[in-house]
């Protein structure tokens, strides 16, 4: 490259004849692509041009009484608490199930198995809310019982356990199998993208079917995994349905998962506000939103970032 | 219709890197001219520059001068699109348009421009250029299955019936025949002695016999190392060029010895 | 060791000819030893009162357990191990079909009993205990997905075009990562978008079928944008080139050589598309709300759909409950067979369109 004397300053599109047809088809993609953009930032300006009252507004007027933080306050903790509840659940499953479909599920039916799962991901969130409310939450009773029983001295147990079953515990169990197919499917092609070459070298070396994964795929795959769980998170953070039909909610911050009084999520409160909603409690929902689409867009943002960033590691070699 | 090609100082870039650098060449009409040289030298960058497929990638250019029966190629005015229908091309690989049949591709040149023409003229189109390619009698039969049913061969002869059918005045080959068996690339040999007739040909080649045997004159290139341009060493007609050349590269190569 | 062992070509007590074989469990007999582990839940699971739920939960902890003992008492550590993994994993992907298989089992179990021609054919007008059905709220969600669709398609596709054919640089760039931060926008969050954009131009509490279709739209254009551009970027160059060759410009070859190659994975693309919003509850809760009877016009007031529909007749039913929470099953059930539907039709599309490229 050294030896080569090329302007320093080279015309990058040489002048040349468009056709009005090839001028126009381009224009409308490119136009479609900024599109895309002004709507992202219409989301953003419509939500905070809308929040903006209830921002501005007397803290006493809005609803609660005690202004927007300690009203938005709770909600966040019980988003997060979903979330994150969600997040234990899916990740070491989903691990699991990426390593089942990849390297130990029959060679000819493993294909079939990673459909059944990506099923999970078709199924309607109003749907899960359904079978949450009438299957799992009672199973799930006597477990909440066990859980204060046996671990009530952590804060997240304490109890008194649910009767009904309708906590952020089911709630987040819910959002975990809802997650499962975004978290497993990212993990299932990471993995099966570990070189062949760093595998038939484990194995070449006597390595059991587990050593392999753990020398070769692993490693290799972590970052994929990390950034699926940072998608999941987003997800379980905006999920709506699914908690506005089973939790019962409303109570103020408090980390138990397992009574009757849980925080709302943001999400679920605006679900379940907004159609009875008028005037600043609106804007108050608005604001929530706002909110929410902050959290889960620095969430995607990072999640992206790694998967890019990755993407940029492995072109290389 | 056969046209001749004016080359003066053409430099090719990829971005900031020079590929070709200062090639000067005239390029007979109805003749085969044969472009040789090692892998990487330039000579399919230089024959996609004669037709303006070099800039189709991003940051690609050229500077100099390339005529054609007086018109600059690339002129102010000059839209690349009307550059191609003047300069065919055939590529390495055959590519016949997977959604289309035989019939289609042939007329592709024409349809996908909106030629409106009527069904009668279609079909003689259709069975010039298969005859001119030499593959009306293999596929008059079923000229409504689709174009990649056929074997290599006859795919690289339906790309260069689908080429000549939009009547070029000069078609460019890029190494037709370097994916096809022995048997392919005699009938694809013979069909061009039979294109020059009407056509100003320029081929890419690998294989020196090929350009012996087809070409009236050849052009050798070269480049003095990596990441070095690439340059014309020598163009001459193709019996000097294999007897006598005047540069002692071209023999060395032509004789196996280079590098 | 000793001199003499090493210069003898005896074969040792350990080695029985070139390649050194370990102690192995027969083929069946890890599978024995796990289902014994699970017979010895099943009794464990009796001591406290017996059911299904704790047999299998000891049973797979015991049988997991019992494996890796026996195991490494045989066959050593590392092996054991592996085993263990083995269990693990397998176990993970069971745990996952529970609930799948029982979400299932629960939707048709309680939807069947009300899957009948009325529930296709009637609305909801002045209906207050049984009968009634979702007619009305089918063909909303069939109008509002479809005009979801007619928005974010030519976007999406145009979208994908400009990044895979025309797109350099910073923008494309920034399409392409902010496409990919779209599709993790949270639907409510969509759906307020939508409520904000359309307040501000038509003032206070208006509801409208079009204000779902563009919350729809939202959720809807990142997935076209990314499934388009993967396929697009399939088309081989090749025919990019063939074309240009020919004198066809650019726009005529993208539009008449890459799309139909690719036809076949963007029908497939927009469908899952399709797929995604169809179900989609909460955006359509905040914008479009509800009604009993059948409206078919976007353009004005509330309409009714298929997901909204079902969470009110379960969330509120009235004086006859069961009634409502049949409605409800039923609704979910036509929901999930909707979805499948596009799925299946999906994998249809890629299987008989795909052109016949032979290599």
């Amino acid at each position: 490259m050294t030896a080569t004397k090329a302007p320093i300053e080279p015309p990058s599109q040489q002048r040349t004849v468009r056709r009005p047809g090839d001028r126009l088809f381009s224009g409308a993609a490119k136009g479609s692509g900024i599109f895309i953009l002004l709507v992202l930032a219409g989301v953003a300006a419509f939500l905070i041009s809308e929040a903006l009252p209830a921002l501005t507004a007397p803290s006493e007027e809005i609803p609660g009484g005690e202004g927007l933080a300690s009203y938005v306050g709770p909600l966040i903790l019980g988003t997060l608490l979903g979330a994150v509840i969600a997040l234990l659940v899916a990740t070491p499953l989903a691990v699991g199930i990426a390593l089942y479909v990849t390297y130990y599920a029959p060679r000819r039916i493993a294909a079939g198995m990673g459909y059944v799962i990506d099923l999970l991901a078709a199924i309607p969130s109003v749907v899960y809310g359904f079978w949450g409310i009438a299957v799992l939450a009672p199973q799930l009773v006597p477990f909440h019982q066990w859980l204060t029983d046996t671990l009530g001295f952590l804060p997240f147990f304490a109890g008194p356990a649910s009767t009904s079953g309708r906590t952020m515990l089911t709630v987040g169990i819910v959002l975990g199998v809802m997650i499962l197919p975004i978290i497993s499917a990212i993990s299932r092609e990471v993995f099966s993208q570990a070189p062949a070459l760093h595998r038939e070298a484990a194995l070449a070396l006597g390595a059991t079917r587990w050593e392999m994964i753990r020398m070769a795929v692993l490693p290799y795959g972590k970052s994929g995994v990390i950034a699926g769980a940072m998608l999941g998170l987003g997800r379980a953070l905006g999920e709506t349905m699914a908690v506005a039909i089973i939790l019962s909610g409303g109570a103020g911050a408090t980390l138990n998962v397992i009574s009757n009084s849980n925080p709302s999520t943001i999400a679920s409160n605006i679900a379940l506000s907004f159609p009875e909603a008028t005037g600043l409690d609106v804007n108050t929902l608005i604001a929530s939103g706002l909110a929410l689409f902050l959290i889960t867009l620095v969430v995607n943002m990072l999640a992206r970032w790694i998967v890019n960033r990755r993407a940029d590691f492995s072109g290389a070699n | 219709m056969a046209k001749r090609i004016e080359v003066s100082d053409l430099n090719i870039y990829y971005g900031n890197f020079l590929a070709v650098e200062g090639v000067n060449v005239s390029i007979e009409p109805r003749s085969i001219t044969a472009l040789i040289g090692p892998s990487g030298c330039g000579k399919s960058t230089f024959l996609r520059s004669l037709n303006r497929m070099h800039e189709v990638i991003p940051g690609a250019r050229v500077e100099g001068k390339v005529v054609m029966d007086g018109q600059d190629l690339y002129g102010a005015d000059t839209d690349p699109v009307d550059v191609r229908r003047q300069i065919g091309m055939v590529f390495q690989r055959p590519n016949p348009f997977p959604t289309m049949s035989i019939y289609d591709n042939v007329i592709a040149g024409n349809r996908l421009n909106n030629k409106k023409m009527k069904k009668s003229e279609t079909d003689d189109l259709v069975e010039r250029a298969l005859r001119g390619a030499n593959l009306w009698n293999e596929v008059k039969d079923r000229l409504a299955r689709p174009g990649s049913g056929l074997s290599g061969g006859q795919q690289q002869r339906l790309c260069i019936a689908r080429a000549i059918a939009v009547e070029p005045d000069v078609l460019l080959m890029d190494e037709p025949c370097s994916a096809l068996d022995p048997i392919s690339t005699l009938a694809i040999e013979d069909l061009m002695a039979e294109l020059k007739e009407r056509f100003t040909i320029v081929i890419v080649t690998h294989n020196m016999q090929q350009a012996a045997r087809v070409s009236t004159s050849t052009g050798f290139f070269n480049l003095n190392g990596v990441g070095q341009p690439g340059r014309l060493i020598e163009f001459n007609p193709t019996e000097k060029i294999f007897s006598n050349p005047d540069q002692k590269a071209t023999e060395d190569y032509i004789s196996g010895r280079f590098g | 060791m000793s001199i003499d062992t090493q210069s003898a070509p005896q074969p040792t007590r350990h080695a029985a000819g070139p390649v050194r074989t370990r102690r192995r469990l027969p083929r069946f007999a890890p599978l024995g030893v796990y289902l014994a582990g699970i017979a010895a839940g099943a009794a464990l699971s009796a001591l406290t009162g017996f059911s299904v739920v704790t047999t299998v939960v000891y049973g797979v902890v015991l049988g997991t357990l019992a494996v890796y003992v026996v195991s490494r008492s045989v066959e050593g550590q590392r092996k054991a191990t592996d085993r263990l993994v083995t269990s693990l994993v397998t176990t993970a992907f069971a745990i996952a079909m529970v609930p799948l298989v029982s979400l299932v089992y629960t939707v048709l179990d309680n939807g069947l009993p009300r899957f009948d021609a009325a529930f296709f054919t009637n609305s909801m007008y002045r209906v207050v205990g049984e009968g009634g059905g979702a007619y009305h709220a089918i063909l909303g969600t069939v109008i509002i997905t479809a005009l979801a669709t007619v928005i974010s398609v030519p976007i999406g596709l145009l979208t994908a075009i400009y990044l895979v054919e025309y797109g350099t640089g910073r923008l494309k760039r920034a399409i392409t990562f902010f496409v990919d931060v779209m599709t993790g926008i949270p639907s409510i969050v969509a759906g307020l978008f939508s409520f904000a954009l359309f307040t501000l131009v038509f003032g206070n509490s208006v509801r409208l079928g079009v204000m779902g279709a563009v919350a729809l739209s939202v959720l809807m254009i990142p997935v076209v944008v990314r499934s388009c551009e993967e396929v697009l970027k399939l088309v081989p160059n090749e025919l990019r080139e063939a074309s240009y060759a020919l004198g066809v410009p650019k726009w005529r070859t993208v539009v008449k050589v890459v799309l139909p190659t690719a036809v076949a994975g963007l029908g497939t693309g927009i469908t899952l598309a399709v797929a995604r919003v169809v179900g989609e509850t909460a955006p359509l809760l905040v914008t479009v709300g509800l009604i009993t009877g059948t409206n078919l016009n976007p353009f004005d007031g509330r309409m009714a759909t298929l997901p909204v529909f079902a969470y009110f007749q379960l969330t509120q039913p009235g004086t006859a409950t069961q009634a409502f929470l049949d409605r409800a099953w039923t609704a979910a059930l036509v929901l999930i067979i909707l979805v499948m539907v596009l799925n299946v039709v999906a994998r249809l599309i890629s299987r008989f369109f795909a052109p016949k490229t032979g290599r």
